[in-house]
């Protein structure tokens, strides 16, 4: 298409290769800085993280002037994946099944939740919208560092806020003993299936990024419900379309287009998401609270295994790279039908 | 969002005739209304639930170790928690402003070098059609995929090389700050790219017929455009280097350098046998209010970033 465009309007004497390559010489002027910024800390040492993927590279070769690290093929790479890691509780195909899970499950509450909401306020003549609106903003706007420590603290067995608050509602209604819930250490997990298992402390994670993911879910899908034309509602009344009805056949099109990609773009953080593992349940017990970005950290700031953490982050990046191949492909298919 | 606002109002002729259709339709029944509004309420209460509490412990004027209830509006009010935590937060002898300083070193570093570095690359990629662009996009693309915490090794190892005499940049704000720069950059270059890509070509018309360059464009047209787009970047960046932990936790190794969040991070878990908690939760607000507040000015236009960006993939 371009081709001919050119073929049809360029005069016959060909410009110079330097006329010819003037607006990329301008582009790549103006780019100067930013990619050689990117060139010495982002792209080298991606590059730099590949090559150590396969070398034994550890606490002998970190000193500037210290001997290169020697080269160990694929070792690494076999290591995690026959788990012969010294991390205890090393299991790479439970963390890595555990962390889809997490994701999965925080983003599909993280949506249902705020599409409901958003729903709620969006109902005609409910008094005090705008106040809600802006309690309900809060817990985006606490640095996820912050809500991870103070949840767990809220956590605490003895003296945490979610067991006072159990103790002086369903425990003094029902004139229960004194509840003392460990939520983030019970050892024996709630749920248990093959490489799935899923601790009492996970639900206490989820818990804590259900109450941070929602409100920005809300939030969009509620300027998603303001695009929805209100005389599509009645056409839909009148034709004798209950609530239901109305919510599949008119507002889920207008919803679907706003929130997938948020929700993929949910997913991936989720995913990544390394404060409340780390900082609530430290992993715990026994790892299965462990996510692969967690783990990854552990590798470094724990056992200096610098090889073996870079081969862990190649993992990583393949991982992800599969993750947003089928989303794209999800969000395509998707697209599709709507038209 | 302010679009879509729009778009929501624009019908006026039809308005009439409507509200007097939802008049009749919309209006809630007093019982409706009781029921809508106790899920509101319980929602509200969540959502202040863990802040109340928070406020509650560093304000009770019995400045308990631990709390012995839920206290959620305590007998009276003290400031003796946060005195304690500004002159000494953790069993170090730094102060909160020490802290406080090194941590803003980092943040203004890193929102500067990346808005200012990212800004004209963002033009580019908007604007200009030019050979490598498309791999150039999506390497970039490509970074911004993997998450910052797996990128520790080697910068850890490459940043440690670096000595001069006893400075050794790793262990340094500095190497932190570019540890951060690292992902952040790449981040900043995209997200001013989305929002210059929303801005119509058609302005840029006047200055060109005016004479301008590619460069006196975006100095002129493109620049003062984004400036909502450059504020909610450089918060981001600022963000990412107040709230820093895993960098400067694996980085930092002498006390004077040590940041708000490593700071924190001592204050919870195992190490916080002899924290008092209502020192922690007044350390807390004194990290989360300043960002909070800021976030709460920027909001509008950080949503709308996250609904335009979004729905363009």
């Amino acid at each position: 298409m371009t081709a001919i465009a050119a073929a049809a309007t360029a005069p016959p004497p060909r410009k110079s290769l330097w006329r010819r390559t003037r607006n990329s010489r301008t582009a790549y002027l103006f780019l100067i800085p930013a990619l050689l910024v990117m060139a010495i800390i982002t792209f080298y040492p991606l590059v730099y993280q590949v090559w150590m993927s396969f070398t034994n590279y550890g606490l002998t070769n970190l000193k500037a002037g210290s001997p290169l690290p020697g080269y160990v093929g694929f070792n690494n790479y076999q290591r995690i994946l026959a788990n012969n890691i010294v991390i205890p509780n090393f299991d790479f195909l439970r963390i890595l099944v555990f962390n889809l899970f997490w994701a999965l499950s925080n983003v599909i509450l993280h949506v249902v939740i705020g599409v409901a909401v958003a729903l709620l306020l969006n109902v005609e003549g409910l008094k005090g919208k705008r106040i809600y609106r802006a309690i309900y903003i809060l817990p985006v706007v606490i640095p996820p560092i912050i809500v991870a420590t103070v949840w767990r603290n809220m956590f605490d067995p003895r003296y945490g806020a979610v067991n006072y608050l159990l103790n002086g509602t369903v425990g003094a209604l029902f004139k229960l003993p004194p509840i003392s819930i460990d939520w983030l250490n019970q050892p024996n997990p709630i749920f248990a299936a093959g490489p799935l298992i899923l601790p009492l402390a996970y639900f206490a994670l989820l818990t804590t990024n259900i109450w941070l993911g929602w409100p920005l879910n809300s939030v969009v899908a509620t300027g998603a419900l303001q695009s929805v034309p209100k005389d599509l509602y009645e056409a839909a009344e009148m034709d004798g379309a209950g609530w239901w009805a109305q919510f599949k056949v008119v507002t889920l099109p207008y919803l679907r287009p706003a929130m997938l990609p948020y929700a993929i773009y949910g997913f991936v953080i989720t995913f990544n998401l390394f404060y409340l593992s780390y900082f609530m349940s430290g992993g715990g017990p026994f790892g299965q609270t462990e996510l692969l970005v967690t783990t990854n950290y552990r590798l470094v700031q724990e056992q200096h295994l610098f090889g073996v953490a870079a081969a862990f982050s190649v993992f990583i990046f393949l991982i992800l790279l599969v993750i947003t191949i089928i989303t794209n492909k999800l969000a395509r298919a998707t697209a599709a039908s709507d038209a | 969002m302010t679009e879509q606002t729009q778009v929501a109002k624009a019908p006026v002729l039809a308005m009439p005739v409507t509200r007097t259709r939802t008049r009749h339709r919309g209006r809630l029944t007093l019982g409706r209304q009781i029921l809508l509004q106790i899920i509101c309420l319980l929602i509200a209460f969540t959502c202040l639930f863990p802040l109340l509490w928070v406020v509650s412990m560093a304000l009770d004027p019995r400045n308990l170790s631990r709390p012995d209830g839920l206290n959620l509006i305590p007998q009276g009010a003290s400031l003796d928690a946060f005195a304690k935590v500004i002159a000494q937060p953790t069993a170090n002898p730094v102060t909160f402003w020490q802290l406080a300083l090194n941590s803003l070193f980092i943040a203004c570093l890193i929102a500067a070098i990346s808005v200012g570095v990212g800004i004209l690359a963002a033009y580019v990629f908007s604007r200009m059609r030019f050979t490598g662009r498309a791999f150039l996009m999506l390497a970039i693309l490509a970074v911004l995929m993997l998450p910052a915490v797996a990128t520790l090794a080697p910068l850890f190892t490459l940043l440690n090389r670096i000595q001069f005499g006893s400075f050794n940049l790793r262990n340094s704000l500095i190497g932190v700050t570019l540890a951060v720069v690292a992902g952040q950059l790449p981040f900043a270059i995209w997200n001013m790219k989305g929002y210059i890509d929303t801005i119509p070509r058609e302005l840029e018309e006047a200055a060109t017929v005016d004479g301008a360059g590619s460069f006196g464009v975006f100095r002129h047209v493109i620049l003062p455009l984004s400036k909502p787009v450059i504020a909610v970047t450089a918060f981001f960046g600022f963000l990412a280097g107040w709230t820093e932990f895993y960098f400067s936790w694996a980085f930092l190794q002498a006390p004077k350098d040590w940041t708000l969040a490593m700071a924190l991070n001592g204050m919870v878990g195992q190490y916080a046998a002899n924290t008092k908690w209502s020192e922690f939760a007044a350390f807390a607000i004194l990290v989360a209010v300043p960002v909070a507040v800021v976030y709460l000015f920027l909001q509008r236009y950080i949503i709308s970033g996250l609904t335009v960006g979004g729905v363009k993939g």
